[in-house]
């Protein structure tokens, strides 16, 4: 009896000390310089971690065991530990890093310098700067193609896609799209490029082998002046049955058929919605609120909303780690 | 063999891409023309407005659009002249005509734009990031003139609809002794109607004390009245404004040209990846970008805009198209801003901000309109004598 009470208390001690146990989100804030944790079976915060100043886009490296942070205003990206939840190191990462993808090789990643109108190459091991492209003015999507070919960059104020070899590092083709160019998804074939553009309103999709747009989607909300509809995050399930589309400022989420792009519906979340994950089995859908401050949970199968979860001020980016 | 294939087309296409754009490489000129008049001696002259204010912001513009333009085989370039006289200014206007100019921003009083405009010919496109006056916008129009600075009308009745939506409806107005306070202060009074608001006391300001010495004693004694919600003044140069917040008879709030403000644009504007712009510009003119900056930048922007898509810097093609339901500009104010066809003015929402601050920004909810939020403010089609479009 008492050694098992004994074990109860080791076992609760561990519990406390490596927090890896239950599936994990985590949420940048980006006006609190702080991450959120939650935990995606209670879907409740369990941790906030100090970070950098004014932390935007995060991302998983490719073996789940390191997270990077933008903290833009600190001029560079963090690695937090995912065991120990703790920053263990910096990278160089050129200023006003905003958004940044990795290469599948889990080595290069490409970050977007907002404010000098470049893309910087990082090697994540040697920490070594492999490139600097200059692309238009405010670079911010930054999205790396799953079979590792392109790297494309948005510039907001250019409106442009930039196609990036990452062989060779350097522009290979310019796609003028909408205004405010935000985001870029690919298909998991790489056939696919879903780019956002959020004052222009409109998403439109490139044929990645012929780099050329094959359709423009827009949007319409009922009862929501067209001016708020902003497209920004996108996140396209593995089947290739959904796009979701994070429609900024007016408050909803598109729900897109991702093969013949009609917009199924609209999902009412907080306020500004930004960016999205899905889940590890995709069946959950996160979405980050923020002027509301909060993150809303999707149910994909329903296509409903079922949980808001308060967070720190200005949620920015969300990730999932499918791992945890 | 199929990876080779793979390769080697996206590298094909971007040579084919590459290649005929730097054949046909396209340059547009644009002139930037500034004549302010002086404003006479004001009182609180304490912080200087900057004398190169428009300027920087069309500079900063040309570069954002150069920027653009080597991706596809353009450029960009300024001719700038800061005439000190009216005189000069035309002169000046005439001279880069001559030089085969045809796309013009104009940072001038209302009369020296009309004048400008009348000399233009057809196919000329006059910007004007500086003149405010209502009258420009609801009769004295022209096909060829844009107003990217917002009017009068536009300010007032983003502070109409504050005070409105903030119950703060009686107005003490106190209104300056020169044209322009009078025509802000005519603005206010015509959003005032508009608005349900109160004018309970309008009273002009006319001491000429220097009230560096004197505002404690003068200006309780003449905001005296039965109660009010606020004061508004009208105040353009900043003469006496800076004196009337917080020696008001009664506690209350100032605003209007002073105090709190309906601005084109602030420093404190950071939102809808504003703070980027403002990051750029203060690197390029080592201070805060204002609202005339702002109001040239949005011009030159608009004209790139339109060259991306056209490929032309053919003034009439390009004014075309900033009417055309193909025209859309990011300009940091959180929506996209469009011209409106009957007057040429640019759609804006508007900042309400004090020094160190953003209080809100304009059209609110709930002030609906059936075409766009941003038709509230300022004068609309029916309102306006304009059909530059037809």
């Amino acid at each position: 009896m008492k050694s098992l009470l004994k074990h109860t208390a080791l076992a609760a001690m561990i519990g406390l000390s490596t927090p890896a146990l239950a599936s994990v989100a985590y949420v940048s804030n980006e006006k609190d310089n702080t991450l959120s944790v939650i935990d995606t079976e209670t879907r409740e915060v369990i941790e906030t971690i100090d970070v950098g100043q004014r932390p935007r886009g995060i991302l998983l490296s490719k073996d789940y065991t390191k997270l990077y942070i933008c903290a833009s205003d600190d001029d560079t990206v963090q690695v937090l530990d995912l065991a120990t939840r703790k920053i263990v190191d910096t990278l160089p990462s050129g200023e006003d890093p905003e958004q940044f993808a990795l290469h599948p090789n889990n080595r290069h990643l490409y970050i977007a310098n907002e404010d000098d109108a470049i893309v910087t190459v990082v090697d994540v091991d040697t920490k070594d700067v492999l490139a600097q492209i200059d692309v238009g003015i405010e670079p911010e999507g930054m999205a790396v193609s799953p079979d590792g070919k392109w790297a494309v960059n948005t510039s907001e104020t250019t409106s442009m896609l930039h196609w990036i070899n990452t062989e060779t590092f350097e522009i290979e083709k310019n796609i003028v799209v909408g205004q405010r160019p935000r985001h870029v998804e690919f298909s998991k074939d790489s056939k696919i490029a879903w780019a956002s553009a959020e004052i222009g309103g409109t998403v439109h999709i490139i044929d990645v082998d012929n780099l050329e747009q094959i359709h423009e989607m827009s949007f319409k909300v009922p009862g929501v002046n067209q001016d708020r509809v902003q497209p920004v995050g996108i996140e396209l399930t593995s089947d290739g049955k959904y796009a979701f589309v994070a429609l900024g400022p007016s408050n909803h989420v598109a729900v897109v058929d991702a093969q013949t792009y009609e917009v199924l519906d609209y999902l009412l979340v907080g306020a500004r919605v930004w960016q999205l994950d899905l889940d590890k089995d995709e069946k959950h859908l996160y979405t980050t609120n923020g002027v509301s401050g909060d993150v809303s949970v999707i149910d994909v199968q329903d296509l409903k909303v079922i949980k808001s979860i308060k967070v720190g001020r200005y949620p920015w980016g969300v990730v999932i780690d499918p791992t945890s | 063999m199929s990876f080779l294939a793979r390769t080697v087309t996206p590298l094909l296409i971007a040579l084919a891409a590459a290649t005929p754009l730097k054949a046909e490489s396209l340059d547009v000129r644009i002139g930037y023309l500034q004549w302010l008049p002086d404003q006479g001696p004001v009182l609180s002259n304490v912080i200087p407005e900057p004398e190169d204010a428009g300027l920087r912001g069309a500079e900063l513009a040309i570069n954002d659009n150069s920027t653009t333009g080597k991706f596809l085989g353009q450029t960009y370039s300024l001719q700038s002249d800061v005439a000190d006289s009216e005189e000069a200014a035309i002169a000046a206007f005439d001279a880069m005509r001559e030089n085969g100019l045809d796309l013009f921003v104009v940072n001038a009083p209302a009369s020296t734009l009309k004048t400008l405009t009348e000399k233009a010919g057809d196919n000329t496109l006059i910007f004007n990031a500086g003149a405010e006056d209502d009258a420009l916008r609801t009769g004295q129009c022209h096909v060829n003139l844009i107003h990217t600075i917002p009017s009068y009308s536009m300010l007032t009745d983003a502070l109409g609809q504050w005070l409105n939506q903030r119950r703060w409806d009686e107005v003490f107005l106190i209104t300056g002794p020169t044209e322009a306070d009078r025509n802000w202060a005519n603005a206010f009074r015509r959003s005032a109607r508009r608005f349900g608001l109160e004018i309970v006391e309008d009273k002009p300001w006319t001491f000429d004390a220097d009230l560096r010495r004197t505002a404690s004693k003068e200006l309780p004694l003449f905001t005296q009245a039965r109660d009010y919600d606020t004061v508004v003044v009208a105040d353009v140069r900043g003469d006496f404004g800076e004196y009337v917040p917080f020696n008001t008879w009664l506690p209350r709030p100032v605003v209007g040209t002073q105090g709190m403000s309906p601005v084109t644009w602030h420093r404190v504007v950071e939102s809808w990846g504003a703070a980027q712009l403002q990051n750029r510009f203060h690197e390029l003119a080592n201070r805060d970008m204002n609202s005339e900056d702002y109001a040239a930048w949005a011009a030159i922007r608009a004209i790139g805009t339109a060259v991306t898509d056209l490929n032309s810097a053919n003034a009439t093609e390009i004014r075309n198209f900033l009417f055309s339901d193909k025209f859309q500009l990011a300009a940091f104010k959180g929506r996209k801003v469009t011209f409106r066809d009957w007057n040429g003015q640019m759609r804006q929402p508007i900042p309400m901000v004090h020094p160190r601050g953003l209080v809100a920004t304009a059209p609110f909810e709930g002030f609906l309109h059936p075409n766009t939020e941003l038709d509230t403010l300022g004068f609309d089609q029916p309102e306006s004598e304009c059909r530059n479009n037809g």
